[in-house]
Formats: structure tokens, sequence, C-alpha cells
């Protein structure tokens, strides 16, 4: 589904990715790991339109997404979960998920979508007139997650959902992730530095360090390999 | 009385202060510089006002709003124009780039406007029908009824456009996080032309109501009332829509009152004296939010 090839960004004279190569099959949740700096987000940026590559290719069904802006990407059914949230925080939760619809114009699909978002996050329901600056972390996680999916997306990245959440809050949005995947069969591209929950969501794991992919593997084998288990899951 | 009659001429005058800090304020919300061009298309619009209440009926209700409505239109396509030719090409750079740039673009537009419409002050026609009226020794004039009414109905639909319209919600999450935006299928470019649309219609439209009140017009006509509702944005919070509104209006209530306790000479000083003022002692802005500039 996506296809990423040899993939090099670099910020000025600083090379981020040194060919990056990953693919992605549709239905699954792969995962991309790697500590501080490693180039996760700097590889979903790339895919999003949010950076120029120096080289490499990234194909979506065989198109390619190179060179499109952002909003061009969304609308070939890509959509990208930032790091950090980035909700609109001096919009209402409301507002937020209509921002997530932006490009749909059918009223009746626009209303299906809360109806499935709030299906999934009911939090947001509660809160959906108030000003998105005021939901605590998880719930301003959730409702990015919602706001990606208003768009009703068939390939959903995710910049690392578990950062400054409640460690029991974390627990809950990855089995909703879990759930976007199985129920909506919605193909997901997972960037995580917590590796443990990470492999456990996931069927298929990268290893990106210092700009290159060192590791691919199913992520049950990942998580018990020698390598990852002593780097990134806290094991000897 | 007096006093009543000087409030009346203040907030007429806040009101045009107010239309052009308006421009200012959105802009700066969405690009985060200050479009010094900004004062002139504010005098192109007076002049496109000029020109058109030649060929339309004069000092009628109908074709006032008709000149009215004109030059908006004129002036939203001369912003999107500007913002397409000079900001767009430098979008990414430094701000600094841009604002010299701005500065540019109203130089060009005042010599572009001499060269075209002459360096002489020309006198704008009556625009509605002339009408005193008295309530108890204070007189309304039917151009001041315009400005309120105008204004008024300006501000109104502003507020819809930005708080109820897709469009305008898009222009506020934009302001919040362009990436953020971005990411969720909005053209951010296709928001930025709106957005300099709306506000140079907004300048347009205080173009027209300042000549009727002060119908001597000419090319370097913006650049005293663009600096105070530039003062006037300031004053309300920069990059805050309804601080804009009350800059505006408090700005032309405080020039007006200087100048009704005798103090006419101090007219223009008293603008830059609240903008001093302003940053010395809350350089947020009255509705403004003190924000951490992102790094």
């Amino acid at each position: 589904m996506l296809e990423i090839k040899e993939l090099a960004v670099s910020y000025g004279a600083i090379t981020a990715l040194h060919g990056v190569s990953l693919s992605v099959k549709p239905g699954s949740i792969v995962t991309l790991i790697g500590g501080n700096g490693a180039g996760k987000t700097t590889t979903l940026r790339t895919v999003s339109g949010l950076l120029k590559p120096q080289a490499g290719e990234i194909l979506y069904n065989g198109k390619s997404l190179v060179g499109l802006k952002p909003h061009r990407v969304v609308e070939l059914g890509l959509s990208h979960v930032p790091e950090g949230r980035m909700v609109f925080a001096n919009l209402t939760v409301h507002e937020n998920l209509m921002m997530g619809a932006y490009l749909q114009r059918d009223k009746n699909l626009i209303r299906a979508s809360f109806e499935s978002v709030f299906a999934t996050f009911p939090r947001l329901q509660e809160r959906e007139q108030q000003v998105a600056g005021t939901l605590s972390g998880g719930e301003q996680q959730m409702l990015a997650i919602g706001r990606a999916l208003m768009s009703r997306p068939k390939f959903l990245m995710m910049d690392e959902p578990s950062l400054g959440i409640a460690p029991l809050l974390v627990k809950t949005i990855f089995e909703k992730i879990v759930e976007i995947n199985r129920t909506q069969g919605i193909t997901i591209l997972l960037v995580e530095q917590n590796a443990n929950l990470a492999l456990e969501i996931s069927h298929f794991g990268y290893v990106l360090e210092t700009g290159k992919i060192i590791l691919s593997d199913n992520s049950a084998a990942l998580r018990q390999n020698p390598q990852v288990k002593s780097a990134y899951l806290g094991g000897g | 009385m007096e006093f009543l009659q000087q409030l009346i001429n203040g907030l007429s005058l806040g009101a045009i202060y107010a239309l052009i800090a308006l421009g200012y304020t959105m802009v700066y919300g969405v690009l985060r510089f200050i479009n010094f061009a900004h004062s002139d298309v504010f005098m192109v619009g007076a002049f496109a006002g000029f020109y058109l209440g030649r060929v339309l009926p004069a000092a009628s209700f109908g074709g006032g709003l008709l000149v009215l409505f004109g030059a908006m239109v004129i002036c939203a396509v001369l912003g999107v124009v500007i913002e397409k030719l000079a900001y767009r090409p430098l979008r990414g750079r430094s701000t600094l780039t841009v604002l010299i740039t701005a500065i540019g673009v109203s130089l060009l537009l005042q010599n572009a406007g001499q060269l075209i419409f002459g360096a002489n002050p020309k006198s704008f026609p009556k625009l509605f029908p002339q009408h005193n009226f008295t309530f108890g020794g204070m007189v309304l004039s039917s151009d001041q009824i315009a400005v309120f009414v105008v204004t008024i109905a300006i501000l109104l639909g502003l507020h819809y456009i930005v708080m109820k319209t897709r469009i305008g919600t898009a222009m506020r999450a934009l302001s919040f996080n362009p990436t953020a935006a971005s990411l969720v299928g909005i053209n951010n470019d296709m928001v930025i032309s709106f957005t300099f649309a709306l506000g140079s219609a907004l300048a347009a439209a205080g173009g027209i109501l300042y000549a009727i009140n002060y119908p001597s017009i000419d090319p370097l006509m913006g650049t005293l009332p663009g600096l105070k509702a530039f003062v006037a944005a300031v004053l309300g919070g920069i990059g805050n829509i309804p601080g804009a509104a009350l800059g505006g209006v408090l700005l032309g209530l405080i020039e007006t009152l200087v100048v009704a306790m005798g103090g006419s000479t101090y007219r223009d000083a008293v603008a830059f004296a609240v903008l001093i003022l302003i940053l010395l002692v809350r350089p947020s802005g009255l509705l403004g939010k003190l924000q951490a500039e992102k790094v």
C-alpha cells in the first residue's frame, strides 16, 4: 500500500535520513521504532508532504507522493496524527473535528464520521462544545486521532501517540489504535519510542537508527531479538 | 451635550480605524507579519470609490452602497494579487524579509497612485444623500450614520464568517498552527488569499467611509490613518479580531477627546503616545494573550 524507497532527507547541511526503505501492507499495523533523532518523525513528515526529500521515492498504491502539498496527500486518503498532537487549542472539539473533515463536502458523510469518531472516543462527545485547549493530554490525543479519522483515511500515520500522556490513558489509546485497524480496516504506520507497546500491537516493525533502517522483522520476532531487547526494550 | 457630540464624532472616526485595523490583525494572524501596504490598499479603496462615484448615481442610498461594494471587490482582488506576487514567493523566509517587502509594496502603490491618479488632492463626491439630524443640540450627519451602519453591518458579517463558516474556522485553525492545518487537508495558500481578500475589502470600506467624512483624497492619504489603525491593532492585541475593533474605537475616541479638550496640535501625536504606552505596560494588547515565540 505504501512503499518507501531509498528516501533521503536533510535539513540544510544535516542529513536526517540516509536512504530509508520500508513498505506497509494493506490492513496491517507497521511500526517504526528508534531513539530520539533517529528520523522517525522526519519519515512521516516527508510522506505527508511537509518535507521534500533529496532523493528516493514514496509510492502510495503505486502513485508517487513526492512533491505533493500536504492537503493533496490528505485528499488521496492518507492522514497524519502529528507528534505533540497539534490540536487547534483555540477551537472547540466540534470545530477541530469539522476541520478534520475539511475536504469532505458531503454532509451525510461528515455526520457519519462524527458518529464513528464518537463511538470510538465517547469522551469527545461529552466535551464536544469545549475549547480543545482545556482538554487533558490524553483527551487531546483522542481528539488528534479523531480529527485524523474525520477525513475517512485509508492510511493513518501516527507519531508518538503515547508521548506525554498518563500511563493509564496510553493503554486505552493503544487499544483504540488496534480497534481502528481491525474494525475500520485502516492501515496504520505507527512511530513510537515506547517500543514495547508498539511491537505488542503491530504486525511488522522497522528499527531506525540515525537515519537508517538497521533491522526489520515481524513484530513478534523483533521482540525476541537480543539487539532490540537490549537497546529498546530495557532488557539485557 | 458637547461631550455626547464629541462621543459621536469619536465613535465614527474609531469605526474607520477599526475597519482598517482588522486587516492588519487578520493578516498578522495567518502570516505573522505586519502588512505595511495595507494603508495603501485603503487609499486605493478611496480612489476606487472616487471613480465609481462618477459612473454610479451620486447622492443616492443604493448608489452609495453600490460604490462601496464595488470598491471592496476591487481592493479584495488587489489584496490577493499583492499576496500572490510579493509575499507568497517569500513563504518560509524570515519575517524581516517579508516586512521589508511590505514597505516596498507600500511605496510602489503610493507612487503608482501618484502616476495614475495624479499627486493633487481630489475632492471626494457625496455618495449618500445629505441630511443632518439634530437631537437637542446634537448633530448627527447622514454620513456619520452611514459610517455606523456600514461598520456594524461589516463587523457582524465578519464575525459570522470567522466564527461560523468553514473557511473562517480554517483561518482560525491556520492562525493557531499552520502545520496542523495543512495536515487536515486545508490548502493554506488558499486560506491566506482569502484572508487578504477579506482584509483588503475592509480597508476599502474604511477608505470610502474616511473619504466621505474627510472628502479630500490623494495617493499619500493612507499613511497616517494606516499607521493609526496599526496602533489600534496593537492596542487591541495584534492577531486578535475583536481586539482590533475595540482598539480602533478606543483610539478614535481618545483622539477626538484630545482634540475636544483643545489639544488639536497633538491629535496625531496622541496615537503614538498610546502605542508607546501600550508597549510599555501591556505589550500583548488589551485582549491579546502573551505568547512565547516558537523557535
